[in-house]
């Protein structure tokens, strides 16, 4: 099985050991992973502001540098959800409708597809999992809280595998951190609000680390966290499925 | 009561969290009635089949419109009801006076409508020298405070009840310092008890009409509704032409949803069903369309004209309960508001698609399933492709295509940002940065991730 390894632009920028602990978990799970170095963006920032029409480029690339794969996976809920939505080539869509099927997000390529059943991982800290919207709304990466539904959770079914960690519970355990991408420059006010109002959360619950599978909200965490002079860390979930 | 501020939903509720107690409060507020919003919907195994088959009937509605509406005039005509239509609010509040002056009457009662707030209604019959009441408790509160509601179910959730205290000292001479919810309410029932009884004109507004029988439903806890009818002579009741379900039947779908999403409540109070005017009576029922019928033949947004106005969704919005009602700075505000008002002036509503992080919960709690957060996500992009976007965020868009679609220039941008930041971070750590405003910066790193890739793996 070969697996393009996808890295979303800001993990590349300012969270390397994000992507390098998603591919060490890939290579570990035995699969072939690529790492095609001519990708930049998937585009969301553009979309979601109102210029989807701008994205046209960032498309083609998509498609040049992952076509081959047979799956292609990414650290982010948030980048996969619109490369799943919002991918469009004109002339080009049998083979853009295959990308959609084969881009998955880690927790979701792990549990769907690796069917991961043990994790030589440890990590002995009390950890709270934010989850992430576009991940949980989107890509149904668990439950949500809104539904009448049985619970279930692959973050937190993954995270369990993990020896000595301690997940705290939350009082709102899916609500929105407030990053939103331009959302959180745009609408400042009510997006550190949410933040801090996240944060609060976590830290009544005694947690040490907060941890996810989306690292742009955990950037937005972090940025309040550091402000605050919090001793609370924000760690991506593959750095503890990775942890050693 | 019309907003005349000219300021953004950024800026309204930048406003609005300057207080950050009030804030909490507010959140608080709003977030019990999503918890027991949660609790009523638990009670009932089949919800999420119950939610399908709700907005599988308003699908039903939406595509067959025009002759459950016909159906619906035939059927309230041969009740004795009289059946207008208005194509716009001008033609509403025109019927509305009209009907009024033939009566030679000078103040009415109404109870609560967000269609008469979408039409500006109190506002066009004041000038008009009618003398307007919400009956409503709380529509009453913000009448008297001479503001708009910020909710549409409840319409002053953003009043302390000591404040509703000191305006009630004001305006209906209750002690000062009194504020006692009970005995608040009991002399706002005292105060209304007056009007109820002297006007001659009632006004409603419609949670359901019933093409099958042409009779109007209307739901209220306070019994309003009721007394207001039962007391006039006349009874208008104003109606979106999308409030239409095909059977009386159907309403056991409708009703156990509606009061569940809203409140929490299994069902509302007061379920008032009226048919007929009863002998000597009037009862006019106005059918506006505003905007509706042009929604209709909109695939993208057509959907939202499902909603029955619950405002689950804006219990369970994060940015609606830390912005406040006020800061949609339009009659229906929160999530569904954003993606009704820009069909209605999308100049003037811009910017309320991107008050917003799509987070998508809003649609999860709807009954009847209104896919509101996609439809937030393609209201932006209509909005743009209309010119309705700044110059600023235009070029910053341009230039970030441009980035992004080069990856030589990528690497290059990246390489130099990260750069900047290391060594000159006052460059984005300063006041014109609003994510440094109350956030630090994340740190850069010696190198990205394709940097290490090309140095640690084989090609």
């Amino acid at each position: 099985m070969k697996v393009g390894l996808f890295v979303p632009c800001y993990i590349d920028q300012f969270y390397p050991q994000v992507a390098i602990a998603t591919l060490e978990l890939l290579e570990k799970s035995g699969v072939e992973v690529g790492y095609p170095s001519k990708q930049t963006c998937c585009g969301q920032p553009m979309a979601n502001s109102g210029f989807e029409h701008l994205t046209q480029s960032c498309n083609d690339l998509f498609l040049e540098n992952f076509a081959e794969f047979d799956y292609i996976v990414s650290p982010s809920g948030s980048c996969v959800l619109h490369i799943k939505e919002h991918l469009h080539i004109e002339n080009h869509e049998a083979k853009v409708l295959k990308i959609r099927e084969k881009v998955k997000e880690l927790t979701e390529f792990l549990t769907d597809i690796i069917q991961l059943k043990n994790i030589s991982a440890k990590f002995p800290h009390k950890v709270g999992l934010h989850q992430s919207c576009h991940g949980q709304r989107g890509l149904k990466l668990a439950q949500m809280s809104e539904l009448v539904a049985p619970a279930f959770s692959k973050s937190e079914s993954l995270l369990n595998m993990v020896e000595g960690i301690e997940l705290i519970s939350l009082n709102r355990k899916d609500e929105c951190c407030g990053f939103g991408g331009t959302f959180c420059v745009a609408e400042e006010a009510v997006s550190v609000k949410m933040g801090k109002d996240r944060v609060a959360d976590h830290i009544l619950h005694e947690a040490e680390f907060i941890t996810g599978s989306d690292m742009s909200c955990l950037m937005h965490l972090e940025g309040i966290l550091r402000r605050q002079n919090s001793k609370v860390k924000v760690k991506h979930i593959a750095e503890i499925l990775n942890a050693k | 009561m019309k907003y005349t501020d000219s300021k953004d939903h950024a800026e309204l509720s930048e406003q609005f969290n300057r207080d950050e107690a009030r804030v909490d409060w507010h959140d608080k507020t709003l977030w019990f009635i999503r918890e027991k919003r949660d609790k009523a919907a638990w009670q009932i195994l089949e919800w999420e089949q119950l939610r399908e088959t709700a907005s599988q009937i308003k699908n039903n509605v939406l595509s067959n419109l025009h002759s459950y509406l016909l159906q619906f005039e035939k059927n309230a005509q041969q009740n004795g009801v009289t059946v207008h239509w208005a194509s716009t609010p001008e033609e509403h509040n025109e019927l509305v006076l009209s009907i009024i002056q033939k009566h030679g009457v000078a103040n009415i009662v109404k109870s609560k409508s967000m269609l008469t707030e979408e039409c500006h209604l109190n506002e066009y019959l004041s000038k008009q020298g009618i003398d307007v009441v919400d009956t409503d408790l709380g529509e009453r509160i913000v009448q008297l405070a001479g503001e708009p509601p910020s909710h549409i179910v409840l319409p002053c959730i953003h009043w302390k009840k000591e404040e509703i205290g000191e305006l009630f000292h004001q305006h209906l001479g209750t002690p000062k310092g009194n504020a006692d919810p009970q005995f608040l309410t009991a002399a706002a029932r005292e105060h209304l008890r007056q009007r109820f009884m002297t006007s001659k004109v009632a006004i409603t507004g419609v949670n359901f009409g019933v093409a099958e029988t042409g009779e109007v439903v209307v739901c209220t806890n306070e019994g309003n509704a009721d007394l207001g009818v039962q007391l006039a002579e006349v009874h208008i009741a104003c109606m979106g032409i999308e409030k239409i379900i095909p059977l009386r039947k159907h309403l056991g779908v409708f009703l156990r949803l509606l009061a569940r999403s809203a409140t929490g409540q299994p069902i509302t109070t007061y379920s008032s069903h009226f048919n007929k005017p009863r002998e000597g009576q009037e009862m006019h029922i106005i059918l506006v369309d505003n905007g509706r019928s042009e929604r209709l033949g909109s695939a993208d947004f057509r959907n939202a004209l499902k909603c029955i106005r619950c405002g689950a969704c804006f219990n369970t919005c994060p940015v609606y309960r830390r912005s406040g009602g006020h800061s949609y700075h339009t009659a229906v505000a929160g999530p569904i508001g954003s993606i009704l008002a820009p069909g209605l002036d999308m100049k003037k509503n811009a910017d309320l698609p991107f008050a917003s992080t799509l987070c998508g919960s809003c649609s999860n709690v709807c009954p009847v399933k209104i896919d509101i957060h996609d439809q937030l996500y393609k209201w932006r992009q209509v909005i743009v492709q209309n010119g309705n976007v700044s110059t600023t965020k235009k070029v910053g868009m341009k230039s970030m295509s441009f980035i992004l679609s080069n990856p030589g220039v990528y690497k290059v941008s990246g390489a130099v940002g990260r750069w900047v930041i290391k060594h000159f971070p006052f460059i984005v750590n300063n006041k014109f940065n609003p994510w440094y405003k109350q956030r630090e910066m994340p740190k850069a790193p010696e190198q990205s991730f394709g940097e290490w890739y090309s140095k640690n793996r084989k090609p």
